[in-house]
């Protein structure tokens, strides 16, 4: 499992909020984060867990890839990671 | 004001490398899309794209030629030779000097840059080749054209992303249309097939992984291309005066920003353009029997685009055949305005409208006459060509048969 208070720390950052003010129900539509702010977000996540997203921002539940709330983000992360790393 | 009309066309497409194989291919709903070749598909999460076919440099270019010239100024030369061939015009006896060169590129040397870093970041090269500046640089592709015509009036490059080529093109009208020149070779190229430009592409999340599916349910994003596409305009009264065969008119040019956002398009913006367009064409919106769409496959452009229609044809909009040759030729990018310019004259002269292919089904925010998947015989008297850029710049142009 991955530990959950880097999604929130990579949200906010994108969010320009702070860490504290996110709870997993958080939407990203209530953070006002645009298309390419997700897409940023997206890469950030790449880059922080090694591993490959397949979102797409015109088909959001694409491969079974929900990021419209951070509980979700953390819920796909932790599924990716599994999938993508199985010895870690 | 000048009436301005093209009296040359040339074309270097994944459709086809002259006007007849894009109207055959066209005609046919043929698509250039497919699996790339020129670049390896290690590492690449798209594997996709449309590529320029049959095109060996060598047997174009001499070494030394080819030493100079990035594959974006190559693809460009190859076109304007079309075209001034097919305009008879010899540059060479004083009118090169009445003649503009205006030029539309996206990004320009694209596969020089990526070559050259590639060289010196991962080789360990201690030394880039004397000649990469003068090959990557945008405006390259026009300096070649002067120089392979002897055009000597005023020449630049016109760079507004994948409004490039529509930009140049209206330019390029507008100085012949003022009389400030008497003839322009204008249009516009692009070359961005390397490993680096398609990761940059990639992690944009705007392409789509099977293919190009313009305005329909399902799709997912666009394809990139590469290609180009030059004219040469005329006045029309020295046109006619020496017996040229007339190919269109281009009869109006509209632009607008949406001073908004730098990747998501604007409906106000888009519309605003297409109405300059109109006004400045003087016509009337059911006057237009073609739109060809700026249609990159996105989520976001198709509906954006929709809309715009809407609301600059009303009640007229439903009644437009309206398609994406994207959807074949794939986004040439800068160089696509030029190519989907050419599209729309070669259906004129087949008398035909290009369908928008690997259309599946209706999305209903996408409610128009699309055009799926087949070719419709019709004589297309006056159309518009869309091209709607990242930035905001929207460009479109009118022309007549």
């Amino acid at each position: 499992m991955i530990d959950e208070r880097d999604i929130f720390e990579i949200v906010a950052k994108q969010a320009k909020v702070e860490p504290s003010a996110l709870t997993a129900d958080v939407l990203l539509s209530d953070l006002e984060l645009q298309s390419i702010d997700v897409v940023e977000l997206v890469f950030a996540i790449e880059e922080k867990f090694d591993i490959q997203v397949p979102y797409s921002p015109s088909d959001q539940d694409s491969a079974g890839i929900s990021f419209k709330s951070v509980g979700e983000i953390i819920e796909a992360v932790n599924k990716l990671v599994a999938e993508q790393h199985p010895a870690a | 004001m000048n009436r301005v009309v093209i009296t040359g066309m040339g074309i270097v497409s994944p459709l086809g490398n002259s006007a007849d194989e894009m109207r055959d291919s066209l005609s046919k709903g043929a698509s250039g899309i497919g699996p790339i070749q020129s670049v390896p598909h290690d590492g690449l999460i798209i594997k996709i794209g449309a590529e320029v076919k049959n095109y060996d440099p060598a047997a174009h270019f001499t070494d030394k030629q080819l030493g100079l010239m990035d594959r974006c100024a190559q693809l460009a030369v190859m076109a304007s030779r079309q075209a001034v061939a097919q305009s008879g015009l010899n540059f060479r006896d004083g009118s090169g000097a009445k003649t503009a060169t205006i030029i539309g590129a996206g990004v320009g040397g694209m596969q020089t840059l990526d070559e050259s870093f590639h060289r010196i970041y991962a080789e360990g090269a201690r030394r880039a080749h004397p000649l990469t500046v003068p090959k990557l640089m945008i405006s390259a592709p026009m300096s070649h054209i002067t120089m392979e015509h002897g055009i000597t009036g005023p020449s630049f490059t016109v760079a507004s992303a994948c409004a490039s080529s529509n930009h140049a093109i209206g330019v390029a009208y507008q100085m012949v249309r003022s009389g400030m020149v008497e003839a322009a070779v204008t249009g516009g190229t692009e070359a961005v097939f390397c490993f680096g430009s398609f990761k940059a592409w990639e992690a944009l999340r705007v392409m789509a992984p099977d293919t190009c599916r313009p305005f329909s349910k399902g799709r997912a994003g666009m394809v990139l291309a590469e290609g180009a596409g030059i004219f040469v305009l005329e006045n029309y009264d020295r046109a006619k005066a020496r017996g040229a065969e007339i190919l269109g008119e281009i009869i109006g040019f509209g632009m607008s920003s949406d001073a908004a956002d730098i990747v998501l398009p604007s409906v106000s913006g888009a519309a605003a353009a297409i109405q300059a367009c109109l006004d400045d064409a003087g016509l009337n919106p059911e006057d237009v029997d073609y739109i060809n769409a700026h249609g990159t496959g996105t989520y976001a452009n198709d509906a954006t685009e929709t809309k715009a229609i809407h609301a600059v044809f009303g009640e007229t909009a439903k009644k437009i055949p309206v398609s994406s040759t994207k959807s074949m030729h794939g986004h040439g990018l800068g160089g696509a305005g030029a190519i989907e310019l050419a599209a729309t004259l070669v259906a004129m002269q087949g008398s035909f409208i290009p369908p928008t292919a690997n259309y599946v089904e209706p999305d209903p925010a996408c409610d128009l006459d699309y055009v799926p998947n087949i070719a419709r015989q019709g004589a297309i008297k006056v159309a518009i060509s869309n091209s709607f850029a990242f930035g905001g710049h929207n460009a479109v142009l009118a022309i007549k048969r």
